[in-house]
């Protein structure tokens, strides 16, 4: 018997591994799920919603304000209902959630398996995971904080207190809830990649962001020093504007400083992707 | 060659128990290799070490002469099925294949191919948490075949397919084998392999047991027996025990004989005058000739208490 068959040559040349293809798959891997489109669209309303509402609560009570609080109302109280506190823990949640999501339902439904036999280099493939959650996560805390101050403005504007983002210190308050959004994000992903199990780990990401810095105070310095050194706190410290920036600092017995909170900002992210970056390599799959 | 899979003394130990112990084999390209052993022989850890999925504790694996957790892509390289289940169920088939063919710069037009061949262009769209087990095994080969590679994997790849899928799947990794590429397909059952495989690594609580061609395996199974019905049935079995034959009487008039050659028994009935109706050889079957190598080594066997 005869046998026609083509061999095929397997020696082709393959074209070189570009860390850019990985992003854009890692892109299409977070954007093709439902339920990330709609966390991400849900978390956003939900901050913006936030902030109209404490606008729109000072818009209704000004009548019944004091004289003395309407002289002081511009710029901080405008510029305190333009990004709450609430909002602020409830974008933490989001961010750090999807950023949990994002990994755990890989790992969870097993498809890490399938995602790291097409792509043995797992620091590479991570790295644009984390680079493609960070860009995507930027862009939610930049519309977001935008948009509630943006709102919250025009609704106070029609009390005649809004006030622009060119009044001295609110840029930089902005800056800060926009990369507040990412940086959780992060924390959550490595979280993600520590623990692995669902519900679990979005337990430690909200544990670890919001419960953890009320067991510290300012009263005493190493509590100080801890609770400054927690996102929230950091966030909260470059958020508020010189024009009660000193009254804030007052209270404080050991008071942090700008570079420090900044420093802080960076510091989580960059320890999370670099302690995620180092287990994800070790563990069998 | 070069797309070989080769394990040397490879090892994986969970604790004090070893799920892969000291296995050494090769498996070559232009054959469908089969992997054979019971459940918890330690067929999907190996499989796993081979994509660099699990790391051994100690020996290694290569295919093409290279870990594969050096290679910075994997699927132009080798294509493999562990579990259908290692997708997630959020997304579509088309939005599954298509960033996996984007990570590894593959073509996007490839996406469309693969699943044309698998036949699950028309559910492309549809969410793969909605598909069935058999259209997710297609995905699965679909997913394995994206970079065209020269090694392919399968993890009991027949589960879940309906019989057209299960003659599907063979007549395709024939294809893929004479192709020239390196086929290798697990299974826990024997059957399964009997009209798939040309050569077999068998395996039984994670060491190696058998590194044969099918044709040998079976051979050196179970002894040949011949089916005899006769209407004399004890007359014919006296004669044939004292020819030195083992004997068992199956029905009113069936025997099974052992010992003697179909030849030799249709002499010894002619001699004593003795009808015969049928005369059989049965040929040892894969099944009885797995069975009995693995028979030391199942471990988890019915009805054995914990």
């Amino acid at each position: 018997m005869t046998t026609l068959t083509y061999v095929r040559n397997f020696e082709a040349a393959e074209p070189a591994a570009r860390f850019r293809d990985l992003l854009a798959s890692e892109w299409l891997k977070l954007w093709s799920l439902r339920s990330l489109r709609w966390a991400t669209g849900l978390g956003a309303l939900i901050v913006v919603a936030i902030n109209a509402n404490a606008a729109f609560a000072d818009y209704s009570n000004w009548p019944h304000y004091s004289q003395q609080i309407k002289d002081n109302f511009v710029p901080a109280w405008s510029y305190e209902s333009s990004f709450t506190d609430i909002s602020a823990l409830v974008m933490m949640l989001f961010t750090g959630a999807i950023g949990t999501v994002a990994v755990v339902g890989e790992y969870g439904s097993g498809m890490v398996r399938t995602s790291f036999a097409a792509v043995p280099a797992r620091r590479s493939l991570l790295a644009a995971k984390a680079a493609v959650l960070t860009a995507l996560m930027l862009v939610f805390g930049i519309l977001v904080t935008a948009g509630s101050f943006w709102v919250s403005q025009a609704i106070l504007s029609g009390r005649g207190v809004g006030i622009s983002v060119t009044e001295p210190g609110i840029m930089r308050g902005m800056l800060a809830s926009a990369v507040l959004a990412p940086a959780c994000a992060l924390v959550g992903m490595s979280l993600g990649v520590l623990i692995r199990h669902s519900a679990t780990a979005t337990g430690s990401v909200i544990a670890l962001l919001l419960l953890v810095p009320l067991f510290f105070t300012e009263d005493r310095y190493w509590s100080a020093v801890f609770k400054h050194a927690m996102l929230h706190d950091a966030w909260r410290y470059l958020h508020k504007i010189p024009a009660i920036d000193g009254a804030f600092k007052a209270q404080l017995p050991y008071p942090s400083t700008p570079g420090g909170a900044w420093l802080v900002l960076a510091l989580w992210p960059v320890v999370a992707v670099v302690v995620a970056l180092v287990v994800v390599d070790r563990r069998d799959l | 060659m070069g797309q070989v899979i080769e394990a040397n003394e490879l090892t994986k130990r969970y604790g004090s128990t070893a799920a892969v112990n000291g296995l050494t084999f090769t498996v070559r390209p232009g054959h469908v290799t089969g992997f054979l052993g019971p459940n918890g022989a330690g067929k999907s850890t190996t499989l796993r070490m081979i994509l660099g999925l699990n790391d051994p504790t100690s020996g290694t694996v290569t295919v093409d002469g290279r870990s594969f957790r050096d290679r910075p892509r994997g699927l132009r390289h080798v294509g493999g099925l562990l579990d259908a289940a290692d997708v997630h169920g959020g997304r579509s088939a088309r939005a599954h294949l298509t960033l996996l063919a984007r990570s590894n710069r593959l073509p996007v037009s490839r996406v469309a191919d693969v699943l044309e061949e698998v036949g699950l262009t028309e559910v492309a769209r549809r969410r793969i948490g909605g598909y069935s087990l058999g259209m997710k095994q297609r995905l699965g080969i679909a997913t394995a075949l994206l970079g065209d590679p020269p090694v392919l994997l399968f993890d009991e790849p027949l589960n879940g397919l309906d019989p057209e899928g299960v003659m599907w799947v063979r007549r395709l990794f024939r294809r893929l084998a004479a192709e020239g590429r390196t086929v290798f397909v697990s299974s826990h059952l024997m059957s399964e392999m009997e009209n798939t495989a040309d050569h077999l690594v068998v395996i039984g609580r994670g060491e190696l047991i058998a590194d044969e061609p099918l044709a040998a395996f079976s051979a050196r199974g179970t002894r040949l027996s011949v089916t005899v019905r006769t209407p004399d049935p004890a007359g014919l079995a006296a004669v044939l025990i004292s020819e030195g034959a083992a004997v068992e009487r199956d029905e009113p008039e069936t025997l099974t004989v052992t010992g003697l050659s179909s030849d030799r028994i249709g002499e010894i009935a002619f001699e004593h005058r003795v009808l015969l109706r049928e005369l059989a050889t049965r040929t040892a079957s894969l099944e009885d000739a797995f069975m009995e190598l693995t028979a030391d080594s199942v471990e988890y066997l019915a009805g054995d208490r914990r």
